[in-house]
């Protein structure tokens, strides 16, 4: 932990806007640059500072699930969003869309079961990294 | 903007198929199976069977095995009740399939499993695969009640529920299978249950030790399994047995037929424990005994024999499977039926017995005649009926009196008359005496000697005395602890309750009835024989032979059983001086093995990882330099193709900050400057690919730079200052200089020579086209790794993941605190 004002004040503003910026990545992952394992490496640099700023007690408590919970949760997410192709009779992974349209009955928004698979992706690079980062600053 | 009401959705990619959809509104009854359409989804249109009762059947079991533990803990006193239902249903499936499969008809089913490759999950029920299902299922019934009963009230039951469910759904996959890579994965399923199963009383050392023997043999058998059928599908040209068969490739002349038979012999001898792999069978006993009972009679063991059988169509008729099988079949029959004589514990005697059934059984298939196959069929039914029962009565006989040693048992049979009974039936169907379905199962195996097409007077004369210690054994399960005047232990026995006697006495008494209505036996049985054939063979069952030369080689083997059983005490000494110098060895030699393999890793580990981080990359550097550099001087693909420089001022400006961090990581004299002077290097990487047209990885790059320097940072708290002054000796730092320059020329030769390559667009086009219209994104990089090659991506989370467990697991015992005394495991129940 380092005990500097500086860095405390920066990580509590850039915290939150990282943690979003995380998420907006991910989102916009499919149609521009970003996904599910470069949002999962910022949202863990996030976190990753905020430990080094508060200590890693205080990560802990913001995280409130264990990093092995969230890696663990990632990949049964990941794995799982392959089994929606079952009931067409596809090989497992086969992508399902569920598309909204607009009022003029255009595509206006895809939903899929790779986003479920880009989420499990996410969760998984945040909890192993956090599990790394967090034994290594545990024990000192 | 959208219409949020009414939410116009449209499944795309599911249209049309809602007839697949509705089929998952509830559990269909299809010809009095169930089908559990969850488990069934993947069903292609080729669907050869009314439903997917085959895989519905397994896949019941391993819904059972899985609700085990939960079941156990909510209603603790009839759990194994409701668990028999699964087995019980899958038995009642099976009888109900015995009027297609006796008329000829196998019953198939099959889905794509890994399409690209070919590989289905296909499973067939033919006559051999029907009566080994039907006994799996039947058996297992019976073994799940006794579980109930036998281990009531131990803390683990519901561990052993599952470890016996998941077992029975393994084998019964195991013998249904028809494609290659199913039974594989069935196969190895199974060992690994055993393995569990046997390790079941994990707080004893010796447990542990046999259960590992156990997996790494049939482990070890499986891996020849593996080649051994990827090679016969190479061969015979087709991924499934039946489709092999079909096809008719004469494989027997086949230049691999050698490779080939000797792999999957490997893997039938180990799982069948044949000599010389036969010592873990008795040590397996330390299992509880409903596993014995089940995985080390009736089914596990005999999935060699049933792989034996299986292929004899195949591989069988030449000399050297003629003369393998019925060769160290009868070794086998006849090692177990001697050191069945000399055991004095009951599990031991029963496992030395079972050694001989499988010896015997091998040697019947290796004989390939008429008779021999029919003798196959029945003894392969008696076999499992009887030593079910022994195996189940001897248990009920340790729970009731308290020990398994016949020294210390006599006069039983006033305390545990049921169980005495049904033992007595038993092991006078062991003892091949009429009018019991194993004096059958022994005449046929008479027969099939004297009828072989090759001179096999030395092998029946073994295999007569292996039977007459059938007598002998006999004697010791039956005679020994049940008649004469009780001992001390049988004062205080006691009868177990229903579900304890309710198998022994279903399975003795069965062995008794067929025996004397046999004739109920040949359409199944000739269906079985068909099997192992792969031609009809019609087989008729009487008790009464006539007088046969067969009758009087039975008459023999009574006379010299009773014989053995009489002058046990002499022969048992003289068999002492055999084991010493054959079991105890091949059991030593187990060690030795072991040992041996301990310090080879031992030796290269301590030379090739010293825990000296430079030697380490010096190690794997200098074999990347070698092995790149030697590949492309060898392919002549040492190119320098013209690249021009002229105006690309960002990536020249990027290369001179790359060199110049490079030179400050060189001279840096702290770990912080170096991770410093690195950084300077990962960022400019990242601006490149920002540069060139690659943003994803670029962010990526970056995002896995800040977290690099994070970590290192963490790490750097942990370790020493590093040491003033020069750290290595000039002559090291000139050989790591040597060592990097060429890396790093060796690196840009290969990137010169991609370069020069023309790059195929046909994949970027393919992407580029369909990434909108098929998968809805524009960003083709992004939906090549979750949609198009999601697997891929799926296998990578996985290794990330294991890699962030396995740093943290050595992260953890790096800083445990080693404990002042090792604590004593967490006291567990042992059940033998």
């Amino acid at each position: 932990m380092m005990d500097s004002l500086i860095l405390r004040t920066a990580t509590r503003l850039l915290l939150a806007l990282m943690i979003l910026f995380s998420i907006f990545i991910l989102w916009r992952g499919h149609n521009e640059p970003g996904g599910g394992f470069v949002g999962g490496l910022i949202c863990a640099v996030a976190f990753a500072l905020h430990a080094l700023a508060f200590g890693v007690k205080e990560m802990k408590r913001l995280l409130v699930l264990d990093p092995r919970s969230l890696l663990g949760g990632g990949l049964l997410l990941g794995i799982l969003s392959g089994f929606f192709a079952g009931p067409g009779g596809d090989p497992f992974m086969t992508a399902r869309w569920i598309i909204f349209k607009d009022a003029t009955g255009a595509k206006a928004l895809a939903l899929g079961t790779p986003v479920l698979f880009d989420i499990g992706v996410y969760l998984v690079v945040v909890g192993a990294l956090l599990a790394m980062v967090q034994a290594l600053m545990e024990e000192d | 903007m959208f219409s949020w009401t009414g939410f116009p959705v449209a499944f795309s990619g599911i249209e049309g198929q809602l007839g697949t959809f509705s089929s998952l509104t509830g559990p269909v009854l299809v010809d009095g199976g169930f089908s559990v359409p969850i488990l069934a989804w993947t069903c292609n249109p080729k669907r050869e069977s009314p439903a997917a009762a085959m895989l519905t059947a397994i896949g019941i079991i391993f819904l059972a095995a899985a609700l085990a533990p939960t079941l156990n803990r909510l209603f603790p006193s009839f759990a194994h009740w409701l668990l028999a239902l699964a087995p019980a249903g899958g038995f009642v499936w099976f009888a109900g399939q015995l009027a297609t499969v006796v008329g000829g008809q196998p019953v198939a089913e099959s889905w794509k499993w890994v399409p690209a490759l070919g590989v289905e999950l296909a499973f067939r029920l033919d006559g051999l695969s029907l009566l080994f299902a039907l006994l799996i299922t039947g058996i297992g019934t019976l073994i799940v009640l006794y579980s109930g009963g036998y281990l009531r009230g131990h803390r683990h039951e519901g561990r052993f529920m599952l470890f016996i469910m998941a077992f029975m759904g393994a084998m019964l996959g195991l013998v249904l299978a028809d494609d290659i890579i199913s039974l594989f994965v069935f196969w190895e399923l199974t060992s690994v249950t055993s393995f569990l199963l046997i390790g079941f009383n994990h707080a004893d050392a010796r447990s542990r030790r046999s259960a590992l023997q156990a997996l790494l043999v049939t482990g070890g058998g499986g891996m020849a399994l593996l080649t051994g059928l990827i090679l016969l599908g190479t061969a015979g040209g087709a991924g499934s047995l039946s489709a092999i068969a079909a096809k008719g490739v004469d494989l027997t002349g086949h230049g691999l037929y050698l490779p080939i038979l000797i792999l999957l012999l490997l893997a039938a001898f180990t799982k069948s424990a044949q000599v010389p792999f036969h010592f873990w069978l008795p040590n397996a006993m330390d299992a509880p005994t409903p596993v014995s009972a089940y995985l080390h009679s009736a089914t596990m063991v005999k999935a060699g024999i049933y792989l034996l059988a299986r292929l004899s169509p195949m591989l069988g008729g030449t000399d050297i499977w003629f003369w393998t099988l019925t060769g160290f079949g009868a070794l086998t029959a006849f090692w177990g039926g001697a050191m069945a004589l000399r055991a004095t514990d009951l599990k031991k005697i029963l496992a030395y017995t079972t050694l001989m059934a499988l010896g015997t059984l091998t040697m019947l298939v290796g004989l390939g005649t008429d008779y021999a196959i029919r003798g196959f069929a029945a003894f392969l039914l008696a076999h499992s009926l009887y030593k079910g029962a022994l195996f189940m009565g001897a248990g009920s006989v340790d729970h009731g009196s308290g020990t398994r040693e016949v020294r210390e048992l006599s006069g039983l049979f006033r305390a545990m008359p049921l169980t005495g009974v049904f033992i007595a039936l038993a092991a006078l169907s062991m003892s091949g005496l009429p009018p019991f379905l194993g004096f059958i199962g022994k005449e046929l195996i008479y027969e099939g000697l004297l009828t072989a097409d090759r001179p096999v007077l030395p092998v029946l004369v073994v295999s007569i005395l292996a039977n007459a210690t059938m007598l002998g054994a006999a004697g010791l399960v039956f005679v020994k602890p049940f008649l004469g005047a009780p001992s001390k232990a049988a004062a205080h026995a006691h009868e177990g309750g229903l579900t304890l006697w309710l198998g022994p006495a279903l399975l003795a008494s069965l062995g008794l009835l067929l025996g004397l209505y046999p004739s109920i036996l040949d359409g199944l049985l000739g269906q079985v024989a068909a099997s192992v054939r792969g031609e009809p063979l019609a087989v008729e069952l009487h008790l009464w032979h006539g007088l046969t030369p067969a009758l009087g080689l039975s008459a023999i083997t009574v006379a010299l059983g009773i014989g053995f059983y009489l002058a046990l005490r002499p022969l048992t000494a003289g068999l002492a001086g055999l084991q010493r110098f054959t079991r105890f060895d091949a059991d030593k030699g187990w060690d030795h093995i072991l040992n041996g393999l301990d310090a080879l890793a031992r030796a290269v580990t301590g030379q090739l990882q010293g825990g000296v981080m430079t030697r380490y990359m010096a190690i794997i550097f200098t074999a990347m330099l070698l092995l790149l550099g030697a590949t492309l001087w060898f392919r002549q693909a040492l190119v320098l193709p013209a690249v021009d420089l002229h105006g690309q001022w960002v990536g020249l400006l990027l290369g001179i900050m790359m060199l110049v961090g490079t030179a400050g990581a060189m001279r840096a004299r702290s770990r912080l400057g170096i991770i410093t002077a690195l950084s300077v290097n990962g960022l400019s990487v990242a601006m490149f690919f920002i540069t060139y047209g690659a943003p994803d990885v670029g962010i990526t790059q970056l995002m896995v730079e800040t977290l690099t320097a994070i970590i290192l940072v963490l790490v750097l708290a942990h370790l020493p200052a590093l040491p003033k002054g020069p750290d290595r000796k000039p002559q090291a730092a000139f050989l790591h200089g040597i060592l990097a320059l060429g890396l790093g020329g060796v690196v840009t030769a290969i990137l010169l020579a991609i370069i020069a390559l023309p790059l195929p667009m046909t994949l970027s086009q393919f992407f580029g086209d369909t990434s909108y219209l098929e998968a809805y994104g524009r960003n083709v990089v992004n939906v090549i790794l979750v949609d198009f090659r999601g697997f891929d991506t799926l296998g990578e989370i996985t290794v990330v993941a294991s890699a962030g467990l396995g740093v943290l697991a050595l992260l953890k015992a790096r800083y445990a605190k080693p404990k002042a005394k090792p604590q004593p495991g967490p006291q567990t129940g042992e059940v033998a």
